[in-house]
């Protein structure tokens, strides 16, 4: 535990990213297993279970110490665990340990107590340890460690430890579970590197780039590259070896819990990216219908037969247990069109290549998009020749997103930001009229305007204050903010009954009286409703 | 005793304790820049401080000077005495005493409890009113022994002996006190030393205070940068990440200072390694001296005021804030 705490401090305070890769690979390094690989879980976020609750060191501290002094002390500190690791009073009756026990002794230990032995040995760790230590016990056991090294960059050390590409890293990663110790022998040449073709794994994605209109489109031809449809569902990756098959979302997480009707119907080895929806009566359904889905961790049958699960395939990354990320995309597209063909299957169809000729046509396509009442979110116009690449390579895949909704709505409500604007009033709700003239909350937006804007809207509530409830300032209903967003949903959370997908603040509308704003019948038009 | 605009000022004698104004009568708790101010008319302080205030060019040719050894009772007139007594806080610290009418006053200054090799430790002075300041009061500040933090340090030597390890301390106390703990760690290279630090350090050698070889950066020509790696190089805070520290290679930015306990407060100041060295007492100390000194009134100057009171007043003790203006938290 000792040296996990003096790694997490040495790359706390180290500015440079070079130099915390460094320090990284000493410990990797010197470390023995199991330990490296629980530090490596935790600094990569990768553990998946917290050790114990936020509201147990809460519980702990109030028991041990004044409440009014330690709220004086966390609002000078600013943040709970450090406060607690700094003004951790001992226990008058502590038990000496002759040692700290090794990190996965401490995880070991954790994971086979219950909830009260949670708490005795929680006590016992944090009256041995040093200020740091119990910085680290509590960030570790919490999963809220940042040190401002990202999981690119841990896995960039470890590729440069085995002098390999990165790609070799991303390609099992998702398929090893802490503490890591394959990969590890596998660094150290006592291994080979691990056989990952009877795991399923999430293979990282390619994303697009925004288009610029200027400079990309003169580029795109019918010759060069493809438009495909951009669909409001959420994009993801089959990836299947025949038998088994998962359903990661873009980022890696594991949702085929949500979608075991997808799951089932999938009987070819290999990983196809795609966008997930559902197709209630045979069509495609909005992203309320799948939200539906999203939300249950285990549908029922009557759910799935209402709102089945569909995937409109873009890309096959993997086929027979072959990477296909090196082939350019008119080859993939190729091998994806036989795939859908000969494994026939009413879950999986192949998304439609879209004809143009020129840019007047994509044009036309994207605002054809505009008019699908949010299923469709705009275009994608992908270079025929592109190879699949992890992140955001340039040049690649564009999106062209169509044009943002927009609703003048009244701000209700503002807190202060975080950070840089901890000063100024940057987080703003916001409000539509209903029938009965009561504004009613459609969203929260904290982005969109300009700084110099930020300092005006800033005055401006610092002017107009009515009640406080908490860290929320009420204000007069007067100042309309043309909010943009793109699409809508149904929200039972929300008074107003929708709920904003990103929204932000296009415009300011110093100049329009509120009784003028939206009424919520305009979002539901919208929405089609 | 009353608060006024230039400082807190003892009715009976007519004399301020550590005014930040010129005043006609001024008792010097000790010679940090927040406390000892020029051009007063007449200055009571122990010799040790009036060196520093000397050297410091805090004291003109009129100004009449008294020098006061540690426990030395002088009349200051009208039925008051005043003695002093070491405050622990840097060389030549010290609790002002007023004694008058039967009651007995002490104004604490800056003080702390944890020892320190280049002054004499606190005395705790039994008292009716015991002034204390509260810099450090939140249960937070619990400083750890200083030896562990120069271990530290020396960890960081040897771990990166190609790194110029430059530590930000403040010219008064920290870097003679960071210094003296190194020697008796076992540190045996030089000391290279910003400019700014010389007058200080030779003034506490003058008071046999023994830091071993150190030389001015200054002197040592521009191209010869190796010279410096995996050595210590001490300097003003403030130059720790800016022009003058570019001379060195590969340099790791160090702050010492009491503050370091924060991390927000470390990365603020763009420290690579934060060494809690503190001048001042720490939560507990703050609290055991109030109670040690037996004193029926606690009055609070500077620093986490509402805190203290609030825990001295949580213990049965009558605490009140005096709302002090002007001393400034930076040189800690
Ligand atoms: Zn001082």
């Amino acid at each position: 535990m000792e040296r996990f705490s003096d790694l997490l401090d040495d790359l706390y305070f180290t500015n440079s990213n070079l130099a915390k890769e460094m320090i990284l690979t000493q410990y990797l390094r010197a470390t023995p297993d199991p330990d490296r690989g629980w530090a490596l879980a935790a600094i990569s976020g990768t553990l998946s279970f917290d050790l114990f609750k936020r509201n147990v060191i809460k519980s702990l501290m109030m028991e041990r110490m004044d409440p009014v002094l330690f709220d004086m002390a966390r609002d000078y500190v600013g943040e709970m665990s450090e406060t607690v690791a700094l003004a951790w009073p001992q226990s008058p009756d502590a038990v000496r340990l002759n040692r700290l026990p090794d990190l996965h002794e401490v995880i070991a230990e954790f994971q086979a107590r219950d909830k009260a032995g949670i708490r005795d040995y929680l006590i016992n760790l944090l009256d041995n340890m040093s200020p740091p230590q119990r910085w680290a016990l509590l960030k570790l056991g919490t999963r809220g460690l940042r040190i401002g090294m990202s999981a690119r960059t841990v896995k960039q050390t470890l590729a440069k430890m085995k002098d390999v590409e990165i790609d070799i890293i991303e390609s099992v990663w998702h398929g090893l579970t802490p503490p890591y110790t394959e990969l590890f022998a596998w660094i150290d040449g006592k291994a080979d590197l691990p056989d990952m073709s009877d795991v399923v794994t999430f293979s990282p994605v390619m994303l697009a780039h925004p288009i610029d209109e200027e400079k990309d489109l003169p580029r795109i031809t019918p010759q060069t590259h493809i438009a495909e449809w951009k669909w409001d569902g959420i994009r993801v990756q089959v990836s299947s070896t025949g038998k088994e098959t998962k359903i990661f979302s873009r980022k890696g997480e594991d949702i085929s819990g949500s979608f075991p009707d997808l799951a089932q119907a999938i009987d070819f080895r290999g990983v196809i990216d795609g966008e997930l929806l559902v197709k209630p009566n045979g069509e495609i359904g909005s992203f309320n219908d799948l939200q539906q889905r999203l939300n249950k961790k285990k549908p029922g049958k009557s759910l799935m037969e209402k709102l089945p699960a569909h995937v409109i395939a873009y890309d096959i990354i993997e086929q027979d247990g072959v990477s296909q990320r090196a082939l350019p995309l008119s080859q993939r597209r190729s091998a994806l069109a036989e795939l859908v063909a000969t494994h026939e299957n009413e879950r999986i169809d192949m998304s439609e290549d879209l004809t143009f000729s020129d840019t007047d046509d994509l044009r036309n396509l994207r605002k054809q998009a505009a008019q699908t009442g949010g299923l469709i979110e705009g275009v994608m116009i992908k270079d025929l020749s592109s190879l699949y690449v992890s992140g955001r390579p340039k040049h690649a895949w564009y999106k062209w997103k169509r044009d943002p909704f927009l609703l003048d709505a009244v701000l209700m409500y503002a807190r202060r930001g975080t950070g840089k604007r901890s000063s100024f009033y940057s987080d703003y709700t916001f409000g539509l009229w209903n029938d009965e003239g009561e504004l009613l909350p459609i969203g929260k937006a904290y982005f969109g305007f300009t700084d110099e804007e930020l300092k005006e809207i800033d005055n401006w509530i610092r002017r107009n204050k009515t009640q406080r409830f908490g860290p929320v300032q009420e204000v007069k209903k007067e100042l309309v903010f043309e909010v943009a967003f793109d699409a809508a949903q149904i929200s039972k959370r929300h008074k107003s009954g929708f709920a904003l997908r990103f929204p932000r603040i296009h415009r300011i509308r110093w100049d329009k009286p509120a009784n003028e704003a939206d009424r919520l019948d305009a979002l539901a038009a919208l929405l089609g409703q | 005793m009353q608060v006024r605009p230039q400082g807190l000022y003892y009715v009976p004698a007519d004399a301020y304790i550590d005014p930040h104004d010129a005043v006609g009568r001024a008792i010097i708790t000790h010679g940090h820049a927040d406390h000892a101010r020029d051009g007063h008319g007449e200055v009571f302080a122990t010799p040790e401080t009036l060196e520093i205030m000397r050297t410091r060019y805090y004291l003109k040719d009129e100004t009449q000077e008294t020098g006061l050894a540690y426990g030395t009772r002088h009349d200051l007139g009208n039925g008051v005495t005043l003695w002093f007594a070491s405050a622990g806080h840097i060389l030549g610290s010290a609790q002002a005493v007023l004694e008058y009418n039967g009651t007995r006053i002490v104004a604490a200054g800056d003080y702390k409890r944890h020892p320190d090799p280049t002054c004499t430790p606190f005395e705790v002075v039994p008292c009716d009113v015991f002034i204390t300041e509260a810099t450090f009061a939140l249960p937070v500040f619990q400083h750890p022994p200083l030896e562990a933090e120069v271990e530290k340090l020396l960890r960081s030597l040897r771990a990166l002996p190609h790194r110029t390890h430059i530590v930000g301390v403040y010219a008064l106390g920290k870097c003679q006190r960071l210094m003296k703990t190194l020697r008796l760690a076992g540190y045996e290279e030089p000391f290279y030393m910003h400019g700014a630090l010389k007058r200080l350090t030779e003034l506490y050698e003058g008071y046999g205070q023994d830091f071993g070889a150190w030389e001015l950066v200054s002197e040592i020509p521009r191209a010869d940068k190796h010279v410096f790696q995996g050595k210590i190089v001490l300097c003003p805070p403030a130059q720790i990440n800016d022009r003058w520290s570019r001379r060195f290679a590969d340099p790791l930015p160090t702050v010492a200072s009491g503050w370091m306990q924060i991390r927000a407060r470390a990365r603020q100041k763009r420290a690579e390694m934060a060494l809690v060295v503190s001048d001042h007492a720490d939560w507990g100390d703050l609290i055991r001296t109030c109670e040690e000194t037996g004193a029926d009134n606690i009055w609070i100057t500077h620093g986490r005021v509402e805190a203290l009171q609030y825990a001295l007043e949580q213990r049965g003790m009558k605490a009140k804030a005096l709302n002090l203006i002007g001393r400034d938290e930076s040189v800690e």
